[in-house]
């Protein structure tokens, strides 16, 4: 019987992976120096990287797009679905995530820009990185903080109490993640709070309205305007559009799932987070998220969450640089006796699904 | 209907108009969703744009070893200058847009723009502009701006005087007059360090002998025994009655302060127009918390005490949006538009213009003001 993730430790008290108060100083210390030195190297190669994604990203769109409209010969639907899923994957994970995280304000390129740049899908930015970047990234798998343990929809952890609700863990995930760009967008009105008498509808209102402007833009541009403009292939373009929002939301549910919810990796209270040093702040990061094994195709078209420990470790440093931050970050791990979680996406997502199908149990 | 109709009619007579209506249109805005049109657009034609104005770089001369003279053809959405105006040029240097003023040198009523940098040292956006300026580069602008300009109603008599790369304001003067046909006395002197650095050389000397009005002086600084500079002997020799001339002075700031101390002894400051061109500021070093923290848009200015930005902000009774408080999330970004910050936990300084920063873990080094 494998260790399981529920059993939580913590970062301080960790008997299995005790390190000393000094040992966490050095450990920051490291990591902060590793910090300045990809910050300080920013610059052409980055620009240029993230303009290539983008003019990728259009090219699929604009190919999608086209061939859908061509869908009377039935291999262009095919290719158009395909190639509109990549655009919405390549917008929303390796350009929408990590422009909004930050990772490329300092190219003060207004088109890169944090505060301004929104993302082909339902959930407005505005919310998202309040959700995401404040509460998510600040206070990682700490239970009862991070809205990202369940969504406010499933159980990911024993320390959310059991009840018979849960009995359908399994097909809400599978809901979930069909559905997974209203999910996100649904996240911040905090329903389940709603539900519990903590909040009323009219403390979200504003969220609501920033919702449900976004999400009726996103239906009109994908079920009525393009399948409107295709005349006699409207059904066949209203099909590839919802297919390939279908697909992205697969996707970014299964990439994401597998940052968090593997085997293995841990979860944290309020009380032993309280006052965490830097040191600390860095180890809690590690303890708490996973990664994936694969190419380099496969690690854009994840928009390189698949380094969901580097990621969590310096959310603001371009995502493409994860992979060469990874070799410094597994060797210091390794030094420090740090565990390090990372696996193929089979292997992840497997014991990610394994685990909500056993929580739906008390 | 009829109003609709000649609408109609105007766009079809102009593919151009027809063009930027149909981008310009709630469709077209409704299908690319959230992005703006010109993620689309930029694919193909990288100057177009709704509103930026941008330029394509259509001529590059290199006048002088020390300066580089590019014609520029902006987008429609450029309105223009008047001659002595500057507008911020924009330019990508190792990933990072960076923005530079300068002053276009050409006649007002000119097609192209041209501006004539010269290479700073340490300067980013005049070296990189002097090594790799050349066709089809495209560059940003920002709407030309400035109150060093003539008067509509031309003065009698002109006095126009400038210091080496600053000659571009006042040339711009000069060839707008030129232009115009004016005819009353004007007087160009120029100051250049050598005749190899003397920029438009050729042009000032064809103007002086085509235009009987106009007298065109160049001296150099750094001919001769000792070095020649703006004092009243000099002012006398070339224009004796330089007290009655409207005066227009642009270079380095100790021809400026020349110009002004010589003015205000004579009680002459009002004909006396300046723009002195100042180089980047060097990064200041010091982490003293002096000067105070004006935040533009609440129209609150606060002593710096050295604490972060949000801080000080806090304490100043605003609440502006973050987030971790530790310099992760990127919640509480804000624009300073012109100041020096240190980094609370690096250390590192940074002298910022009109740029993003996370103001938690910012804090402010002499005077800043901040977009909040």
């Amino acid at each position: 019987m494998p260790k399981t993730a529920t059993k939580h430790t913590g970062a301080v008290a960790d008997p299995e992976f005790q390190l000393t108060p000094e040992q966490l100083d050095l450990f920051g210390e490291e990591l902060d120096a590793l910090r300045e030195r990809v910050l300080d190297d920013l610059g052409q190669r980055d620009s240029d990287y993230i303009h290539n994604i983008l003019n990728a990203q259009r090219g699929f769109e604009v190919a999608g797009r086209g061939m859908l409209f061509l869908s009377f010969i039935p291999p262009a639907w095919i290719a158009g679905t395909i190639s509109l899923s990549i655009s919405k994957i390549l917008d929303n994970m390796e350009i929408g995530h990590n422009v909004m995280h930050g990772q490329y304000d300092w190219t003060q390129d207004p088109r890169l820009d944090s505060t301004q740049f929104e993302w082909d899908t339902s959930s407005p930015s505005e919310n998202w990185k309040d959700s995401h970047n404040y509460q998510h990234h600040t206070h990682t798998n700490i239970v009862g903080k991070d809205r990202d343990i369940g969504y406010g929809i499933l159980r990911m952890s024993e320390e959310q109490p059991w009840h018979p609700y849960y009995l359908g863990n399994l097909l809400y995930a599978t809901l979930l993640m069909t559905f997974f760009e209203y999910g996100v967008a649904m996240h911040d009105l905090e329903v389940e709070r709603m539900v519990s008498g903590e909040i009323s509808f009219a403390d979200k209102r504003k969220e609501f309205d920033n919702i449900w402007t976004k999400v009726r833009r996103q239906a009109i541009k994908d079920y009525v305007l393009f399948p409107l403009l295709a005349g006699p292939m409207a059904p066949a373009v209203f099909a590839g559009n919802f297919t390939a929002n279908i697909a992205r939301n697969v996707w970014s549910f299964m990439i994401i799932f597998c940052g968090h919810f593997p085997e293995g990796v841990e979860e944290f209270t309020e009380e032993e987070t309280e006052n965490e040093t830097r040191g600390q702040w860095y180890y809690r990061q590690i303890l708490g998220s996973a990664n994936l094994t694969g190419g380099k195709l496969f690690h854009i078209m994840s928009g390189n969450l698949s380094h969901q420990i580097e990621h969590h470790l310096f959310p603001d440093i371009p995502a493409h640089r994860y992979a060469e931050i990874a070799v410094e970050v597994r060797e210091a791990c390794a030094r420090f006796g740090i565990p390090y979680n990372t696996g193929p996406l089979h292997k992840q997502f497997g014991s990610v699904v394994k685990k909500i199908a056993r929580l739906s149990l008390p | 209907m009829g109003t609709g109709i000649m609408a109609l009619d105007s766009l079809l007579n102009s593919p151009r108009k027809l063009t930027r209506g149909l981008l310009d249109s709630h469709l077209v805005e409704s299908l690319l969703t959230p992005n703006p049109v010109e993620r689309y657009v930029g694919m193909i034609d990288p100057v177009w744009s709704r509103r930026d104005v941008r330029a394509k770089v259509v001529a590059v001369e290199r006048q002088t070893p020390r300066s580089v003279t590019l014609t520029l053809e902006p987008n429609s959405n450029w309105n223009g200058f008047e001659p002595g105006q500057h507008v911020g040029v924009t330019v990508e240097i190792d990933g990072r847009l960076t923005t530079r003023f300068y002053s276009p040198a050409g006649a007002a009523a000119g097609k192209g723009l041209e501006l004539t940098i010269t290479r700073h040292p340490g300067g980013k956006v005049s070296e990189h502009l002097a090594d790799i300026a050349a066709p089809g580069m495209v560059v940003g602008l920002s709407p030309a701006e400035g109150e060093f300009t003539l008067p509509s109603t031309r003065p009698d008599h002109l006095l126009l005087i400038s210091g080496g790369s600053g000659i571009t304001p006042v040339m711009s003067m000069l060839r707008t007059l030129c232009a115009e046909g004016h005819d009353r006395p004007v007087t160009f002197l120029h100051f250049a360090r050598t005749p190899q650095d003397a920029i438009y050389a050729r042009e000032l000397q064809a103007l002086g002998e085509a235009h009987a009005n106009l007298n065109v002086v160049t001296v150099f600084t750094r001919e001769g025994t000792k070095p020649q500079h703006l004092t009243r002997a000099t002012l006398k020799s070339i224009c004796p009655d330089y007290l009655a001339a409207e005066t227009y002075v642009c270079g380095p700031n100790a021809l400026v302060d020349a110009a002004e101390k010589l003015w205000k002894r004579d009680r002459n400051a009002d004909r006396l127009h300046t723009e002195p061109f100042t180089l980047p500021e060097p990064t200041v070093v010091a982490a003293d918390a002096t000067g105070s923290v004006t935040f533009k848009r609440s129209g609150i200015a606060v002593e710096n005490d050295g604490q972060s930005l949000l801080l000080q902000a806090e304490q100043g009774n605003l609440s502006p949006r973050h987030g971790c408080r530790m310099g992760i999330c990127h919640t509480c970004v804000c624009r300073v538009e012109s100041g020096t910050v240190r980094h609370v936990r690096t250390g590192e300084v940074k002298t910022l213009n009109n740029e993003l920063v996370q103001i938690c873990v910012n804090a402010p080094v002499g005077d800043i003001e901040i977009d909040l």
